[in-house]
């Protein structure tokens, strides 16, 4: 079996990653997966590149855990997380969460929960390069209000 | 006793360090993050109370009152932004 997490430069191809999550599971009916990727706009302000910044070891642990709450919250397969580091582009993949279950809802349910627990929880930071210099990317007060639906109270593990 | 501390993003890029090992005579997170304030006017702004920071013991989240022990490691840093 694969591991659940990844955190590499490289990019990842959305086919490999489903086709892996789901190898010989006859038990799956539904697949749900999510892709971020990089725009080149933040608050009004063009954004040439983007550099992420995260916590060796913290990273993994935190995602971890998040799957084995998602594991337990809802009825699902398997799991796969992976977030890319360093330098990125415009255009380019960001973060995947790809989830697998019997039936739809628990999909679509969970790879939400991760993806808003990973936008609150994981550390990982943004620093994004604009015409006036580089930045570090504010946390948005919206992705924590998403957190709470939840129930689990933002800025805690 | 001896605690490893680590910082990440702005507050890295503030301090000019990533990491440091202190002999603290603090108890909890709360009292090391005291010292630290107190060493510069540097560490005054980068630690600030008035900024959102959050804080890790071993790798998990954790607020002030959590409590250190030999050889843990702390860190500091802004609101994550991943994703």
């Amino acid at each position: 079996m694969q591991a659940r997490v990844a955190i590499q430069h490289q990019d990842f191809d959305l086919s490999a990653e489903i086709a892996a999550l789901r190898i010989g599971d006859a038990l799956v009916g539904a697949v749900c997966s999510f892709v971020g990727t990089v725009r080149d706009r933040n608050d009004g302000d063009q954004v040439a590149s983007l550099e992420l910044e995260h916590y060796p070891g913290m990273t993994e642990k935190a995602i971890e855990a998040m799957i084995d709450a998602a594991m337990s919250r809802f009825d699902i397969r398997a799991a796969r997380v992976i977030h890319r580091i360093g330098l990125l582009q415009p255009l380019d993949q960001i973060v995947l969460v790809a989830v697998t279950s019997a039936h739809r809802g628990e999909s679509f349910q969970a790879c939400e929960f991760l993806m808003d627990y990973l936008k609150t929880q994981a550390p990982f930071w943004k620093k994004e390069v604009t015409p006036a210099g580089a930045r570090w990317v504010d946390a948005r007060v919206s992705d924590d209000a998403a957190m709470t639906r939840w129930a689990i109270p933002a800025g805690k593990g | 006793m001896k605690v490893n501390i680590k910082y990440f993003a702005s507050i890295r890029e503030t301090l000019g360090q990533s990491s440091e090992t202190r002999e603290t005579q603090g108890k909890s997170v709360a009292a090391l993050r005291d010292e630290l304030l107190a060493l510069s006017l540097v560490h005054a702004q980068a630690l600030s109370r008035d900024k959102p920071i959050r804080m890790a013991l071993d790798q998990t989240m954790c607020d002030e009152s959590a409590t250190l022990h030999e050889g843990c490691e702390v860190a500091f840093f802004p609101p994550v932004t991943g994703g």
